[in-house]
């Protein structure tokens, strides 16, 4: 072994230390670049035009409507945000927007959690069939009319509960909570609670809650990105103007094609310049919140989705 | 709160337990020891009725002639008055034909893109180049529907969007692919896959995470290449997820959304871009006429429900998974 070790190459000896490795064929190494290749592809499908869409933001009207702008800002200046963000419309609709987002997550938190956590437990009599007719409505619906005559009815039309009460509660949250009370939560903690004399209710609150931080998280970070992108509902039930959350008002200013009249050419020009640019920034406006939100909240949604997904 | 029976009338605690127990109803007992539970289960079934059983019982008004001042009860009789007319009426097959093609294109094509995805990230190695794709791709599924529309459109724009320009570039003069309705599918597709691939993705990655090592030790034993693994453990530890992921999308092909098409939607490509859930709201809410629009929602309704049933049974019976 001696004579031969010393005739070894210096690179068969590293590849030796560095342990038994089945070498990878060149197929297989053709494999991992053409996945690369493929990675980089998704990648640049989904930055892209991301990057077109803030460059084109910063950029002057001008640049904007002769296409000049590429990924990168030409003639940086920051007038489209100026103007954007002096809209009224667009500050109220924010405003809307936060407001339905934090009153209808804590409503759909609160009507999730009432209805999981009971139906959760295993002997409770009834149980089996609430929850039956709970998932039924995942297949079945009236469909937007009856439900739209139910919300005239009840006089909630262009009022704030209009966007707050009708979609509040989704049998998916309620599965994955009733998923999660199911199988997070030892039958000893209930015991133990129970021989100590505590109410129903106490458990609930001081010790299960407590224990479903992480399932409070990812519901409600549902029921607020739900909340904060559907412009249906407001669509749909919403007549006032200042009740308008501000996937409405964007609609309204990016889709809806508005006519701008009057002036001579130069103004109209001018004018559709600047409209071009204030779409852009417009749309980074809208999804700033989305961005600044997105790096904690990708972690624990994917995990709720895997949760959903694998045990669901 | 005790964990027996214990509200127990003076006088009776002389006979035997099971005596005492016999009196009370499986269902009382529950209710006694469980009544804050029950109590807390009231609001949310209160809300499940009046929102989500209260409207399948208005949807009746698919069988009568709805006037508001009748109301969903008083309004008279017409049996399947509006079936008919809405089978007859020129409008229905284009309806039909159009959210099925949509729903059904959207379906297939989304089909493969989140498992190459996940099978690529499962294959490389860089840390860092995997978490920044996953992330990037990950990110557009929370940018709104307005917003993803709006971008679309600004970027197809003939004059100024980068698509729009490039298009021309090689095409031929300025096209608006926006109101041309053989592109309108096109479009509406691409944006969904922008949209959810990196999302789907992420569901595929957690089951890739939950195979067996010993399955990938054991290819590599047997001398497997890259593409073997991924044939023989990698897809096939997929399947229930991608067939369950399948019979959801086949079984909701009927309830296609109503955002993005709509926001699509212009005048020059309604000739495809018209699906149900955007005729319902134009003729029902916007017309007010409440009763082609229910009928024409719980004909959906009973489809969507007949077709998730059917697909699951077949389901069953080729996979041995279904959705229960």
């Amino acid at each position: 072994m001696g004579e031969r070790g010393a005739k070894r190459s210096r690179a068969d000896r590293r590849r030796f230390a560095r342990g038994t490795k089945v070498k990878e064929t060149r197929t297989d190494r053709a494999f991992i670049a053409i996945a690369y290749v493929l990675l980089t592809v998704f990648l640049l499908v989904v930055l892209l035009p991301l990057l077109n869409i803030v460059a084109s933001s910063l950029s002057s009207p001008q640049a904007v409507s002769s296409g000049r702008v590429l990924f990168w800002p030409v003639d940086i200046t920051l007038r489209g945000y100026s103007e954007a963000l002096s809209n009224p419309a667009i500050i109220r609709g924010f405003g809307n927007s936060i407001f339905y987002t934090v009153v209808g997550t804590i409503i759909s938190l609160a009507g999730t959690v009432a209805i999981a956590y009971p139906l959760s437990r295993a002997n409770l009599f009834g149980g089996k069939a609430i929850t039956g007719a709970v998932v039924f409505t995942m297949l079945f619906s009236g469909g937007v009319i009856p439900m739209y005559l139910v919300v005239q009815s009840l006089g909630l039309l262009d009022t704030r509960w209009s966007m707050l009460l009708p979609n509040a509660i989704g049998v998916w949250q309620v599965i994955i909570a009733m998923v999660y009370f199911r199988t997070s939560i030892p039958e000893e903690v209930y015991e133990a609670a129970q021989l100590d004399g505590a109410s129903e209710l106490r458990i609930l609150w001081q010790i299960i809650l407590p224990l479903a931080k992480p399932l409070i998280a990812v519901i409600a970070l549902m029921y607020a990105i739900m909340q904060w992108n559907s412009y249906f509902d407001a669509l749909l039930y919403l007549r006032s103007a200042d009740l308008q959350p501000l996937q409405l008002v964007l609609r309204g200013l990016l889709i809806v094609k508005e006519n701008g009249v009057g002036g001579n050419v130069a103004e109209q020009l001018k004018r559709r310049e600047l409209a071009d640019l204030l779409k852009y920034s417009t749309v980074v406006i809208a999804t700033i919140p989305m961005l600044v939100v997105y790096p904690f909240v990708a972690k624990h949604f994917s995990k709720g989705i895997m949760v959903g997904a694998v045990k669901g | 709160m005790k964990l027996t029976d214990e509200q127990v009338a003076p006088g009776e605690a002389a006979r035997p337990a099971q005596a005492r127990v016999r009196h009370s109803s499986r269902f009382a007992r529950s209710v006694r020891q469980y009544w804050q539970l029950y109590l807390l289960l009231l609001l949310p079934i209160v809300w499940f009725i009046v929102f989500r059983y209260v409207p399948m019982a208005n949807a009746i008004i698919a069988f009568k002639s709805y006037s508001p001042v009748q109301g969903v009860w008083g309004s008279p009789w017409v049996g399947f008055d509006n079936f008919t007319r809405l089978f007859s009426n020129p409008v229905f097959p284009t309806l039909l034909k159009n959210t099925i093609i949509l729903a059904g294109y959207a379906l297939i094509a989304g089909f493969p893109l989140p498992i190459i995805l996940a099978l690529a990230l499962n294959e490389v190695r860089l840390r860092f180049f995997t978490r920044t794709v996953q992330l990037v791709t990950y990110a557009p599924y929370f940018i709104s529907t307005v917003v993803v529309v709006s971008m679309t459109i600004l970027l197809l724009s003939p004059r100024v969007g980068l698509l729009g320009r490039t298009l021309s570039f090689f095409g031929a003069g300025q096209v608006d692919l926006l109101a041309d309705p053989d592109f309108f599918r096109h479009i509406y597709v691409a944006t969904d896959l922008w949209t959810t691939t990196g999302y789907s993705a992420v569901i595929y990655l957690a089951a890739l995470a939950g195979v067996d090592v010993s399955l990938y030790e054991a290819a590599k034993i047997d001398g497997a290449s890259r593409l073997q693994k991924i044939w023989n453990v990698d897809l096939p530890s997929l399947m229930p997820t991608a067939t369950i992921i399948l019979i959801l999308g086949v079984g909701n092909i009927m309830a296609i959304g109503f955002e993005k098409a709509f926001l699509f939607q212009n005048a020059l490509n309604l000739s495809t871009s018209e699906i149900i859930p955007t005729y319902v709201y134009k003729t029902g809410i916007l017309n007010a006429n409440f009763s082609l629009g229910a009928t024409i929602g719980l004909f959906n309704a009973v489809i969507s429900l007949a077709l998730l049933l059917i697909v699951n049974k077949i389901s069953r019976r080729v996979t041995g998974s279904g959705l229960w």
